[in-house]
């Protein structure tokens, strides 16, 4: 078990640092560097002068270099300094981390509390007009466009009805906790009927297959009641497929999180991960990409965690009395 | 049920496909969301207006017979701009989805008939796309410098450079859909005895694959394809709205919606219209998809 969790763990590093490299040298090809933006700012700058700031700041040498030098630093914990905030990387980022985490944290937990029971239920009734219904809600809540889904909720709720704010946090303007809450409610909403579906309809198709195992057939006839059935024996063996989908789905989160935060302005990764980008700002993207590539890896590594709580079979190479 | 016996695999298939009421719905659907955006030319001159004329005096106008869905901010037809935007992105969400499809295969079958390490690459890096965050990553991507990329020029100042980027950039992220299924069904049908006559004949691996296994993939790419052509045009949608996608004045769904945000509180249904669109485009290839799934592989049987 030990062992297993130290060699995904070591996978994981490896993971990040073949993505450092990668988004590094992405960066790399878009359009501008430091020199040419101080230039569009700076008309006096001539070529010679723009030549030697590159040679001053390295940008002249190659790529594999200078990504060894970033990564010296950033060992180091120096991140560089974000253009947009005029502040070091991390202090720019670590607010947006806690947004995002609240965010997608409350999202996340409404998904799984709605969908898997709705995704249980709907199984434990196959074929009938209720499993139909919920499929159709599932489908829809997979096929809505984030975005749009986001604006109808601004319009109902903010336009029509005016008892939501449309977009900002709380605690930016100054409220207390209530206030913080009220301008959660529509972000909140908006990510969760982005992802139950998904959760459901996993859920339902694990469900479906493991009661048609014959130890479901062995538990029913042993005369257990159906919920025992369901609760004791199914749920288990059903939420393993369920719990590798939902780790892999980790980072379509993430992505929903993006527009999410977009369009109800919620200062959090994903906006300022747009923001960076469209801002040239590339000390900030390179390092917010980098723990959204994070947060998915521990995000594997917690389902990692789950497989050996929920099937005791799973013992990752140590022998089991 | 004697009827059925007599019939070959095909028209099984076809029969249990109808079955799926809801499947053929989304197949009519599509196919007539697909006529009209390809008569747009014809809508447009029937209703006597210009697809791209501005009329600054007719802003915001209400549905009325010389414009049915009313007017935008610029005072253009809302109606002909839908079918124009349609136009675009199924035409976008479909290439990608095919282009997809391509890679998604190729790799599913390298993977699942060679095996060994290639296989364990392969799913490895295809797992490493799905679980990263695609999104952010995809916007690193569109704002990369094409002519740093060493394009020709000539593409780069190409009006629909937008569009072709926006492919391209789509079908690579996917195709991971395809490639599981694929490798999944060709792992299977490596291990059947007519994949071993062919080798006992002297077939070498190239032939193999395809000639022997490829055609019996169909089923498993056309499912894929289509739950893939969804996703495609959800995520093109996406990036024309954050405006990285489909550019102005080339107009897509998504980027329809761009403008329409700014304008909720004065004209909200600028903003429904679009997004009505693509909500009903995906969720139709997804029902597809589903329906088929279940009319090609009885064994999957959710529903019979």
């Amino acid at each position: 078990m030990a062992a297993h969790l130290v060699q995904r763990l070591a996978q994981s590093v490896l993971v990040l640092a073949v993505m450092s490299f990668v988004i590094y040298g992405l960066i790399g090809l878009m359009p501008g560097d430091p020199v040419d933006l101080m230039i569009s700012a700076d008309p006096d700058i001539t070529a010679e002068d723009a030549a030697r700031l590159k040679q001053l700041y390295g940008l002249d040498r190659p790529i594999v270099e200078r990504y060894g030098n970033w990564l010296g630093a950033a060992l180091d914990g120096d991140f560089g300094y974000s253009r947009l905030f005029a502040k070091p990387v991390m202090e720019a980022l670590a607010p947006a981390l806690g947004h995002t985490a609240v965010l997608l944290g409350s999202a996340f937990a409404l998904s799984l509390l709605l969908g898997l029971p709705l995704g249980i239920w709907a199984a434990l009734r196959k074929g009938t007009r209720a499993d139909y219904a919920v499929n159709l809600l599932a489908f829809a809540g997979i096929s809505i466009p984030p975005f749009w889904l986001g604006l109808l909720l601004i319009m109902l709720f903010a336009v029509i009805l005016g008892v939501l704010p449309a977009g900002g946090v709380g605690a930016v303007e100054g409220g207390g906790f209530w206030t913080g809450i009220r301008f959660l409610v529509l972000p909140v909403a908006s990510l969760t009927i982005a992802s139950v579906g998904g959760h459901t309809r996993y859920m339902r198709a694990a469900m479906i297959e493991t009661l048609r195992q014959d130890f479901i057939r062995t538990a029913r006839a042993k005369g257990l009641s159906p919920a025992r059935v369901v609760v004791g024996h199914a749920l288990r063996n059903a939420l393993i497929p369920v719990v590798t989908i939902i780790a892999l789905d980790f980072g379509y989160l993430f992505s929903g999180a993006l527009i999410t935060e977009t369009i109800f302005a919620y200062p959090g990764m994903g906006k300022l991960i747009f923001d960076a980008i469209m801002g040239n700002d590339f000390n900030l993207a390179l390092v917010a990409l980098l723990f959204a590539t994070l947060l998915t890896l521990v995000g594997n590594l917690m389902a990692d965690l789950a497989y050996v709580w929920l099937d005791p079979r799973i013992s990752f190479g140590r022998a089991r009395p | 049920m004697t009827g059925l016996a007599a019939r070959g695999p095909a028209a099984l298939t076809f029969v249990r496909f109808r079955r799926h009421r809801l499947a053929l719905a989304s197949l009519a659907l599509l196919a007539a969301l697909a006529v009209l955006a390809a008569a747009a030319p014809l809508v447009e001159a029937a209703l006597g207006v210009e697809f791209g004329r501005v009329d600054l005096l007719g802003r915001l106008a209400p549905p009325s017979w010389a414009h049915p869905l009313g007017t935008d901010e610029l005072g253009r037809d809302v109606l002909v701009r839908l079918l124009y935007g349609g136009r675009v992105s199924l035409f976008a969400g479909l290439t990608a989805a095919a282009v997809a499809a391509v890679i998604g295969t190729a790799v599913g079958l390298a993977a699942g008939y060679r095996g060994g390490w290639l296989d364990a690459v392969l799913m490895r890096v295809t797992d490493g796309v799905i679980s990263l965050p695609l999104l952010p990553l995809l916007i690193v991507l569109v704002a990369l410098d094409l002519e740093k990329l060493g394009l020709p020029r000539w593409l780069i100042d190409s009006e629909d450079v937008s569009l072709y980027r926006i492919i391209a950039i789509v079908a690579l992220v996917g195709w991971t859909t395809v490639a599981r299924l694929v490798r999944g069904t060709a792992l299977a049908l490596r291990e059947r005895p007519f994949v071993e006559a062919a080798r006992a004949q002297g077939a070498g691996p190239a032939r193999i694959m395809l000639v022997h296994i490829l055609p019996n993939l169909i089923s498993p790419v056309i499912v894929a394809t289509s739950l893939a052509a969804g996703n495609v045009i959800l995520l093109e949608s996406v990036l024309s709205f954050l405006g990285l996608g489909i550019q102005p004045p080339l107009p897509s769904w998504g980027n329809l919606l761009t403008n329409a945000q700014e304008l909720i509180w004065s004209a909200p249904s600028l903003a429904f219209y679009p997004g009505a669109l693509i909500f009903v485009t995906v969720i139709a290839f997804n029902f597809l998809g589903d329906g088929l799934q279940d009319a090609m592989d009885p064994r999957s049987g959710a529903r019979s």
